[in-house]
């Protein structure tokens, strides 16, 4: 295998492995928050043990999240030298800013949200916790608009020729709001917030299952399912928002996600299918017409085909971006009717009555995390054979003097190294889900029973939570 | 061209990188020397002590790496994108490291088993001394000089990393951080490991005066164009006066007992040696070994003027915020180790 390829897999992995973490930061952190809320507003000590807990999960995802986001930035230069050269001034500001408004913030509070509970004030100990959530957010923000200055390039003009060709910032807010960033920075937090509620749904049905920390569950699994069914139906508007930008933005992109490919005809929306390349057909159930009505409100109105591209300027793997879209749609519709259903349990007081349902919980976890991993992989895999669209091609983004062997190298030591820590994940994960938020057998930590008498009463009443 | 101070913004900005990293070495150099001596200590309750004197504070120091590399990318492509590919095994084996260490202090705690402890213990301090040594390493690769040709390519063969002078300097590194790192477990323990870190504490200092003395005469003799901007300016030559005696205030201070001011004497030290290795270079940053118009400078690997002052503005708006809630966390846990169920 060439150099090119060994660095795109090792790049896809990296970040793809590095993409679990960071989205559950953000997620969880808004969970803490609004545990940490409830418990100041409240004082009620069920809503700290939440807290707590979930500070202990949020400490696993975090560190994860910074050793593997170290490597994604070691490799712009190790394996990526053409291209950040290519791109060095223009995202120096972004970074700049992520580094300064967004790691320091959260890394400087996490010490106080993980081993401060006993050394300062509730208060002060709540303000740290909104630092680091904070942080998670602008740090998400800044990433997203790096990376969608390479989908909607503006604000820059380029310089130079050959090799030391590159391109140079000549408005920091053009590039800053370039046209997709505003759309995908939504897009991305409100999958991360999705990712979060979910595995705290997951976990707190685990335990109502298992009989454990009942009156506690319920608390955190009708705060958490609130912000899912919210985010949820939200994510359509951001999706359909970020979906009519690539339309206008970056029309192959959007034709290898319907797998259109002649503009006279009809641009359908494909429910699910099969996309067969060679001979420039796909098969499913669709939406005659569906796609020109999502982007232009019209059954007839023509969209551009990958046809209608130069060859050598469209994505190869249009099976590959069709499927990841779908899927990621799919499960996005999912979560909708899931969350919406919950709710209405909810409403009708039976929501934690179905074993069944309560199953169904404990296991769709794992669907917002592919949700996310597949949007960037659509995304990512749609904008090819583009690095940065339209300027700079991936093929033309590598470092020269860097040898296959090198990178195969490292590409076994990521695969060895990484399914350790993935292990070590898991481990910990389950250590802790299995720990509990506090140990049963210590009667005094023990919520008061008139808070549990509060549950219970509240359990067929589900204003009151 | 635009300055601050009659300071042009390419300088600038290499002051701040400079600021960062040696704020990256001041704090994570701690942790990675008190990993360092981690073995050093045979007792179950030492490991623990020693383990938690960094354990609230390694996540966040180590992402001083990540803004200061952001500072070294942001600011200077080309040099990022130049020594990053030509150094591309030490920099894989750097990340290994890292990984490693941050699953070693995860794992340990986890489960009591003896050969449990022991291999992540094992991994840790030697992961720890990994990352001190290739940092070093590097470093003594940017003193050298490395083979850049033609557009700040490296034509070098891959291992040429490995070369005396950058063991030396690795070496050095490893000594100063263990040095760094002793001064501070000695700040965070008591009773009989403290009575064995201060033992462990005087015998880093020699090593790292004897390894520092070293890599000072070889530069000297061997690598006289870092001399250049010194002897040039004579002015200049209060900085490594003032690293000379801030490191040799180091064993004074902890002859009285004074770790604190020890600690902070040592931090100076790597500034002022951080400083001295600027000066030595600037306004190159790195030398090409193959002909001096390929090295790399502030000016021919910076980002464009407008670039700059909008990193200049953002760092001028961020720094006291950081520095200020970056004093908030230290204050907070000032003082011995206490062991809590937050502990590792």
């Amino acid at each position: 295998m060439d150099v090119e390829i060994l660095s795109r897999i090792q790049f896809a992995f990296t970040i793809s492995f590095h993409y679990i973490y960071p989205p559950l930061s953000i997620g969880l952190g808004l969970m803490m928050v609004l545990m940490e809320g409830a418990y100041l507003r409240t004082k009620n000590k069920m809503y700290e043990q939440l807290a707590r807990f979930w500070t202990k999960i949020f400490a696993i995802t975090f560190g994860l999240g910074v050793a593997t986001g170290i490597v994604m930035e070691f490799e712009f230069g190790t394996n990526w030298a053409t291209y950040s050269r290519f791109v060095g001034d223009i995202f120096g500001s972004a970074l700049a800013a992520e580094g300064i408004f967004a790691f320091a913030l959260e890394s400087g509070f996490l010490g106080v949200l993980l081993f401060g509970w006993n050394r300062v004030k509730p208060i002060v100990h709540f303000i740290s916790t909104l630092g680091v959530w904070f942080g998670s957010m602008f740090s998400a923000v800044w990433i997203v608009i790096a990376n969608s200055w390479q989908q909607t390039p503006a604000g820059y003009h380029i310089v130079g020729e050959g090799s030391a060709r590159r391109a140079e910032i000549t408005d920091f807010w053009e590039m800053v709001f370039n046209p997709s960033s505003v759309d995908r920075i939504l897009h991305v937090w409100i999958g991360a917030l999705i990712a979060g509620a979910f595995l705290v749904m997951s976990v707190h049905a685990w335990y109502l299952l298992k009989g454990r920390y009942s009156e506690l569950s319920k608390k955190a699994f009708v705060i958490a399912l609130s912000v899912a069914a919210l985010f949820s139906v939200l994510q359509l508007v951001t999706g359909h928002s970020s979906a009519s930008g690539v339309a206008k933005n970056q029309p192959a992109k959007l034709a290898a996600f319907e797998g259109h490919y002649n503009s006279s005809d009809q641009a359908h929306l494909y429910l699910l299918g099969w996309v067969d390349n060679k001979n420039q057909k796909v098969y499913g159930p669709y939406i005659p017409g569906g796609l020109s009505l999502l982007v232009h409100g019209n059954f007839d109105t023509p969209m551009p085909g990958l046809n209608d591209f130069p060859q050598d300027e469209i994505p190869t793997q249009v099976n590959a971006v069709f499927q990841f879209y779908h899927l990621m749609v799919a499960f996005g519709l999912y979560f909708i009717g899931l969350t919406l259903f919950g709710i209405f349990m909810w409403w009708r007081g039976k929501l934690f009555h179905y074993k069944w349902l309560l199953w169904v919980f404990v296991f769709s976890v794992i669907l917002p995390q592919l949700a996310n991993q597949f949007g960037w992989f659509a995304a990512e895999m749609g904008r090819q054979p583009w690095v940065v669209y339209g300027l700079l091609r991936t093929s033309d983004g590598l470092s020269a003097v860097v040898t296959a062997n090198q990178v195969l190298f490292s590409l076994i030591m990521f695969t060895l190294i990484y399914a350790l820590l993935f292990v070590l994940f898991l481990y910990l994960l389950d250590k802790k889900i299995k720990a509990g938020p506090y140990d049963e057998s210590e009667t005094e930590s023990r919520p008061l029973q008139e808070s549990v008498a509060d549950v219970i009463q509240s359990d067929s009443k589900p204003n009151k939570s | 061209m635009a300055t601050i101070l009659g300071i042009d913004y390419p300088t600038l900005w290499f002051l701040v990188v400079g600021a960062l990293f040696s704020g990256y070495a001041i704090l994570d150099g701690f942790d990675l020397g008190a990993g360092a001596w981690h073995l050093f200590f045979k007792e179950e309750k030492s490991r623990r002590i020693a383990l938690n004197a960094v354990g609230p504070v390694w996540d966040g120091n180590e992402v001083w790496l990540v803004i200061g590399g952001g500072a070294l990318f942001a600011g200077f492509p080309i040099l990022y994108a130049s020594i990053f590919s030509a150094m591309y095994i030490p920099f894989m084996l750097f990340l290994f490291a890292l990984i490693f260490r941050a699953v070693s202090i995860e794992f340990r705690s986890k489960e009591t088993m003896k050969w449990w402890r022991n291999t992540w213990d094992i991994s840790y301090s030697v992961s720890s001394v990994l990352m001190a040594v290739l940092l070093g390493v590097v470093m003594g690769n940017v003193l050298q000089g490395i083979a850049l040709g033609e557009n700040f390519e490296f034509q070098g063969h891959w291992l040429e990393f490995l070369n005396p002078y950058a063991i030396m300097v690795g070496i050095t590194t490893l000594a100063l951080f263990m040095m760094h790192g002793a001064i501070y477990l000695a700040m965070k323990t008591e009773g009989q490991l403290f009575v064995k870190v201060h033992k462990l504490l005087n015998r880093s200092i020699i090593f790292f005066i004897v390894s520092y003395s070293i890599v000072t005469i070889y530069t000297l003799f061997y690598l006289p164009h870092l001399s250049d901007n010194l002897t040039e300016n004579a002015a200049l030559l209060v900085v490594p006066l003032l690293a000379f005696l801030s490191i040799a205030n180091v064993p004074r201070l902890v002859s009285k007992a004074k770790y604190v001011h020890a600690f902070i004497f040592s931090a100076l030290s790597m500034s002022f040696l951080l400083i001295l290795v600027a000066l030595e270079l600037y306004p190159a940053m790195v030398m090409s070994t193959i002909d001096p118009q390929y090295s790399i400078t502030v000016y021919n690997a910076a980002s464009s003027e407008k670039s700059l002052g909008i990193m200049l503005i953002m760092t001028a708006i961020g720094a006291p915020l950081v520095i200020t809630y970056t004093v908030f966390v230290y204050r907070t846990f000032w003082g011995k180790v206490k062991m809590d169920e937050t502990s590792y």
